[in-house]
């Protein structure tokens, strides 16, 4: 990798991360624990959305953002590896 | 057969399995014993951190705090589990491109200072003997349930069980016997959950039947009659900043603990420390989805089955006579009235349920087989003893490692490195065995403290020292030190001092939000206002942002 492909790899890299985060951060902080109350109104089958994306929703969706980043980080790594 | 043969044999044989395989992987070299080599697939290095990880509070804790704080409860389960993605995206990877063996190691290398480094070693022990604090008190409590014997005793089978496999096998026995102890301790956990929601509502996936049952419904209804807070209802028992406070807290803190961390160095390669962190938190998943429905079951269930019955029915139920005995489960009829109620005034209140008891109890209180109660024995061992072997090796790999070696005796032999590491072990199993006999507090409280620690003091100078190549030793030791000084006065000043919490009331357990931010102030401001780091520091940062492709 020329100094070029390093900096365009690490800003790929870089701004996966950030979406990914907000994301996180989205689904954690946001819903389950500022917008809780408004979130609670709706009601998810048996319990209050706001209650179910606290207590399960969150948990499912960190994992995905994990493997999404694990798979798009792959994608990245075979775009800037020549030699493969 | 009784419960006590059931967990003799249960107990017996999951030990067994644990010895096998701690001898199967015994080690002579320092890269095996404190890396493991370097080869460990990525999943069974997932399942390994995720036995690691979820310690005795995850196991036997967790879902009583949840049962008792309702929404309020969501901070463990966001908290424990969001900051795998932090973990996943922010440190490993690089970490295990840096490919050293420890923190402390990353530390003194990346600030080419061996006063961060000796900060991060004390940080790194400091986390560790209080986590490992909590541990030994649950595998006490397992023990004096159910093998009826006395907790030191307990405590003292514990030890020597760690012993072997930690001083013998180092991180590759760990490691192996680790995902080994997950097995059993997932299985133990979901057979008696899967019991209950089917008990309870027709539906063997607790997940589902969290969701798809009126348990929610009913429970919220009867916690409003008895004058509780509904079970949904968020900020019941804590402000919403502290609730948020505690959440970042524990995520940052997750991503921060250095057990968890050097579990990224096992395996082979850049991409499989991706994975593995996807795996990890997956074999967590499984079980911290489970929790909540564990949680709420067992508070509907306990409620059903001892609010306004009388003491003579209370007491023909078999495990709540067998509780009661422990003290951890307190009847006493206040009124007079012949029947027990259960109030949140403490001074009506007649039913005392130590919130430690919620999982261990469940299988009985649900009518379930002998076995399973025997299995969730074992479940909560292995949870307790994967945990408490994980610490140790980072004691003693901060301690063997850090400080013999890279410190005061560069020329040790391999032979040298790895009898320290061990003796290490020893010293740090005798302060675990006094914990354990002396408990600090309360299984989960104590926890928490490791957690605020881990956040004030490790994360933002690996994050820092990844993304921000201004950061220099001279920040990176401020802001340690800053972060570490503020959040231990903060925390023992509140729980040991009876200091109010001044800080718009957040509790000791958020602090260490806080202390990270002073960290992270301390670090940039003091890095931009003293030299910036050598070029060649400067190159190993460039060379960490990029994976070795040839490698894998």
């Amino acid at each position: 990798m020329d100094e070029q492909q390093r900096l365009a790899y690490w800003r790929a890299n870089t701004a996966l991360i950030r979406n990914l985060l907000i994301v996180w951060a989205l689904v954690s902080l946001v819903f389950s624990i500022l917008l809780v109350e408004t979130l609670n109104k709706i009601q998810f089958f048996g319990v209050p959305f706001g209650f179910w994306m606290a207590q399960q929703g969150s948990i499912l969706v960190f994992v995905v953002l994990i493997f999404i980043y694990a798979f798009q980080m792959d994608k990245l790594d075979q775009k800037y590896n020549n030699k493969k | 057969m009784s419960v006590e043969l059931w967990t003799i044999l249960i107990v017996g044989l999951s030990f067994a399995l644990y010895i096998y395989i701690g001898w199967q992987s015994r080690v002579k070299d320092t890269k095996d014993f404190f890396v493991a080599g370097q080869g460990i697939p990525s999943i069974a290095n997932g399942a390994a951190t995720a036995a690691d990880w979820m310690s005795a509070a995850s196991f036997i804790s967790m879902a009583g705090l949840i049962s008792t704080l309702g929404y309020d409860g969501s901070i463990y389960l966001m908290g424990w589990t969001g900051g795998y993605v932090l973990l996943a995206l922010l440190l490993a990877p690089y970490l295990r491109k840096f490919g050293k063996y420890t923190v402390p190691d990353f530390v003194g290398d990346r600030y080419e200072s061996n006063i961060a480094r000796v900060v991060a070693v004390i940080a790194a022990i400091f986390v560790s003997l209080t986590y490992v604090a909590g541990q030994m008190r649950g595998v006490g409590i397992v023990f004096s349930r159910f093998l009826q014997v006395d907790i030191n005793t307990g405590v003292g089978i514990g030890i020597i069980i760690v012993g072997f496999f930690a001083i013998l096998g180092g991180m590759k026995g760990i490691t192996w016997t680790q995902a080994a102890q997950y097995c059993i301790l997932i299985l133990a956990y979901l057979i008696p959950a899967i019991a209950i929601a089917f008990i309870l509502t027709g539906n063997p996936f607790p997940q589902l039947a969290f969701t798809f049952s009126d348990v929610a419904d009913k429970l919220n209804l009867i916690q409003t009659d008895l004058g509780f807070a509904e079970y949904t209802k968020p900020f019941a028992n804590k402000t919403m900043l502290d609730v948020l406070f505690i959440t970042i807290a524990l995520m940052v803190g997750t991503a921060g603990l250095p057990h968890v961390i050097v579990r990224f160095y096992t395996v082979k390669n850049v991409r499989a420390a991706r994975f593995s962190a996807g795996w990890a938190l997956l074999f967590i998943a499984i079980l911290y989805t489970t929790a909540p429905a564990v949680s709420m079951f067992a508070r509907y269930n306990l409620i059903d089955s001892l609010h306004n019955r009388t003491i003579e029915e209370v007491r023909q139920l078999d495990w709540a006579n067998k509780w009661e005995k422990t003290k951890l489960l307190v009847f006493e009829d206040k009124n007079n009235d012949g029947k027990l109620q259960l109030t949140p005034n403490k001074d009506t209140n007649e039913i005392d349920i130590d919130k430690d008891i919620i999982v261990l109890s469940t299988p009985e209180v649900a009518k379930l087989a002998p076995w399973v109660v025997a299995l969730v024995a074992a479940g909560g061992l292995a949870a307790a003893l994967s945990t408490a072997s994980g610490l140790l090796l980072v004691i003693s790999s901060s301690v063997a490692h850090d400080l013999y070696y890279r410190i005061f005796d560069e020329t040790a032999s391999e032979e040298k490195r790895v009898f320290v590491g061990r003796v290490v072990i020893g010293f740090g199993l005798v302060i675990a065995g006094y914990f354990g006999v002396n408990p600090p507090g309360f299984v989960s409280q104590v926890v928490a403290f490791a957690f605020g620690l881990a956040a004030a003091s490790f994360f933002p100078v690996i994050v820092l020292g990844i993304f921000d190549k201004r950061t220099n030793s001279q920040g990176a030791i401020a802001g340690m030190l800053s972060g570490l000084i503020f959040t231990s006065f903060y925390i023992i000043g509140v729980k040991f001092m009876g200091m109010t919490p001044w800080f718009f009331g957040v509790s000791a357990e958020g602090i260490g939000t806080l202390g990270m931010i002073i960290n992270f102030i301390f670090t940039l401001t003091v890095s931009r206002l003293t030299p910036p780091p050598s070029a060649k520091i400067q190159a190993l940062v460039e060379d960490l942002r990029t994976p070795n492709l040839e490698e894998s």
